[in-house]
């Protein structure tokens, strides 16, 4: 099934067929169930979903960080710049692992370490990943940290993590992550733990940065407001399955996909006054250890038919470049 | 200092907050003395009226939290007043407390940790019927059992434990727990921010029916200025423990007055591309509560600011529906 190819265009990341369970006492969750997507050059690509839907999992899995046991990538293929990354030793992975696609986590306080100065720290990934001497990664490092805006960097380069705050924090991790020039950076959840007038300013250094290095950024967030300023391509990921997959643009206008949908309806939305009741969407997301059977959306679809219940659907092609996982479209 | 308090016709009103301050000592040195404070909440004054929904938002650290567990007498206030059904209950003995506590009631942010793992449903929305009452066990069963339909639960979660729960049902069980006592007041502290959004929408609504159902009156405390907007009927903005602004929900949203509001309401990210690069509306971080800057708390970072900002505070002013404490008014 080779579903979401987009033609002409060069891929920096093809991730084909992904198939991830975690064996864990109560029994086998499938976490991932056939995944697929593309990431081009120089575009934000964000994975939009619910806690558990399997977005950082997908993510983490691109750099081999699945923890196993208990995870285990059952099948599929990860192409980086057409190299299968789940087939190259481990020692090859430090090649891709903070060079060529390096990532940024939700809380940057767990990304950088307590004890040593952000200069100390800066420098130790540069002069480790370019091999370069100390003075030239001290100077790249300032440089970086210039570029995220961090004020007055030659002293904050003597400072300790905990002398920042969350917003600082977080562009301090940029400058690592974008230190080694990546081609692809994965961002989980980079705004979530800011508080939103320091999330407007992280989007934009993140858009602006995009813009100058171009560099790719795979977006994993729960945020549709962070999906509308980011991201190029959108892929919504319901309970291990990516359910919808198209632009940005596209997306937010038409939404096929009735969990899309659904998502959508029960945001409120700032600024549009005393609003009419937000639509729910009934019952909860799944137990993976026993999802339901065919569309695992089915058992709070309002358009729910029998084939729902049984036949998993396929990735349709609506639109040039717009798919949809539903028995609705066949 | 800010003698205008937001006020809404006499009568009308089930609290009222009175120039409240709440400073948390930070000790040190070799006596453990206190070497700086946290100016949490420092000299807010508001009221709310009887079934009203008064959304109070802010970002971390701005002390809406703090304020809404003052009210409840959580926290002891430092000083000011709060008056509850006209009755100051700022200084009354706890003993005293108890017969008003049940008509103010919590509901926090984490439906995890305020639920306690080793009692079933039954036992943790019967609590506080067992403690104000004098029902009998069968009795409490038949309340609790009529609280779990109110909230979407279901006869056969009576004798279950919290973690067989989702994060949505179990926000179910803090608010049947927190209607037990049949309150007049809830202080909603973050109810939703646990929970995926698809969750949150079962949640404000059911919120939202619950209100008109038994008349209640809210204080909703969220960070999230979108979910503010669809529950509040009044709103009230905090920043670095002040209130900066406080009117009618529309009037708030429509003409935005503070600096720092027009701010934070630009920031937020708007869910359509269209409306794409909006651009940061204020630069920096909030400063630290522990010494927040003189005059207007907001000065360093407004793109308004004037020589007046930066040494005289300002006062909550305007006509009785929409108040500003801001220089430029």
């Amino acid at each position: 099934m080779d579903t979401v190819s987009t033609g002409d265009i060069e891929k920096l990341l093809r991730v084909n067929e992904l198939y991830i369970n975690f064996y864990t006492y109560e029994g086998v969750v499938k976490a991932i169930d056939g995944v697929s997507f593309d990431i081009h050059p120089n575009e934000t690509f964000a994975l939009v979903g619910e806690t558990g839907c399997g977005k950082s999992v997908t993510a983490r899995a691109i750099l081999r960080l699945i923890p196993t046991p208990p995870g285990k990538i059952e099948g599929g293929e990860i192409l980086f710049n057409g190299v299968d990354l789940l087939k190259i030793p481990e020692k090859e992975m430090l090649e891709y692992r903070g060079k060529k696609i390096s990532m940024i986590f939700q809380e940057p306080m767990t990304s950088l370490n307590p004890v040593f100065t952000v200069g100390d720290q800066l420098v130790e990934t540069i002069a480790l990943n370019q091999k370069v001497s100390k003075e030239e990664a001290y100077n790249i490092a300032l440089k970086m940290l210039e570029r995220v805006r961090i004020p007055d960097a030659e002293n904050a380069m003597t400072k300790y993590p905990h002398e920042f705050s969350g917003g600082q924090r977080q562009r301090i991790v940029i400058a690592m992550a974008l230190s080694c020039n990546p081609s692809l950076l994965i961002a989980d959840e980079p705004t979530t733990a800011l508080d939103v007038t320091v999330q407007a300013q992280i989007i934009n250094l993140m858009n602006e940065l995009q813009k100058n290095m171009g560099t790719s950024i795979l977006l994993i967030t729960h945020d549709l407001g962070v999906v509308a300023e980011m991201s190029d391509r959108v892929a919504v990921m319901y309970a291990g399955n990516i359910v919808e997959l198209g632009t940005t643009s596209v997306i937010f206008e038409k939404r096929y996909h009735p969990y899309t949908q659904g998502l959508f309806n029960a945001i409120p939305v700032f600024g549009k006054g005393k609003q009419t009741r937000l639509e729910e969407i009934p019952g909860s997301v799944p137990n993976l250890l026993y999802p339901p059977p065919g569309c695992r959306f089915h058992p709070r679809c309002p358009h729910v038919m029998d084939i729902c219940r049984k036949e998993k659907p396929e990735l349709i092609e609506l639109e040039p470049g717009h798919y949809v996982r539903c028995h609705l479209y066949r | 200092m800010s003698d205008v308090t937001y006020t809404a016709e006499a009568g009308d009103e089930i609290l009222r907050v009175e120039n409240l301050k709440k400073y948390f000592p930070i000790l040190g040195g070799f006596f453990k003395r206190p070497v700086a404070y946290v100016r949490a909440v420092d000299d807010v004054s508001l009221s709310i009226r009887k079934k009203e929904t008064f959304g109070l938002v802010g970002e971390s650290g701005c002390g809406k939290t703090t304020l809404g567990r003052t009210v409840g007498r959580l926290i002891e206030p430092d000083s000011g007043r709060i008056i509850f059904k006209g009755m100051d209950i700022t200084h009354i003995s706890q003993k005293e407390f108890r017969g008003i506590r049940r008509h103010i009631q919590f509901v926090f942010q984490d439906p995890f940790a305020s639920l306690n793992p080793r009692m079933t449903i039954k036992d943790i929305v019967g609590e506080p019927l067992v403690i104000h009452t004098n029902q009998s066990d069968s009795e409490i069963e038949d309340t609790v059992l009529e609280l779990l339909e109110v909230v979407g639960l279901k006869k056969e979660h009576l004798y279950r434990y919290p973690h067989e729960f989702s994060g949505g049902q179990r926000q179910r069980i803090n608010i049947a727990r927190a209607l037990a006592l049949r309150p007049d007041f809830i202080v909603l502290d973050e109810p939703t921010s646990a929970l995926d959004v698809s969750v949150q929408a079962q949640i404000l609504n059911l919120l939202k029916d619950l209100q008109s159902e038994f008349n209640l009156t809210y204080l909703f405390i969220s960070h999230d200025l979108s979910v503010v907007e669809y529950m509040s009927d009044t709103i009230g903005v905090m920043y670095l423990g002040k209130l900066v602004e406080v009117g009618e929900a529309e009037s708030v949203i429509a003409e935005t007055l503070h600096p720092y509001t027009k701010a934070l309401f630009e920031s937020i990210p708007i869910p359509d591309p269209k409306f794409r690069g909006k651009g940061a509306a204020i630069h920096g971080d909030v400063p630290s509560p522990i010494n927040p800057p003189s005059g207007c708390r907001f000065h360093p970072r407004c793109p308004h600011a004037m020589d007046i900002c930066r040494t005289e505070e300002p006062a909550l002013k305007g006509d009785s529906s929409h108040l500003v404490a801001c220089h430029l008014y």
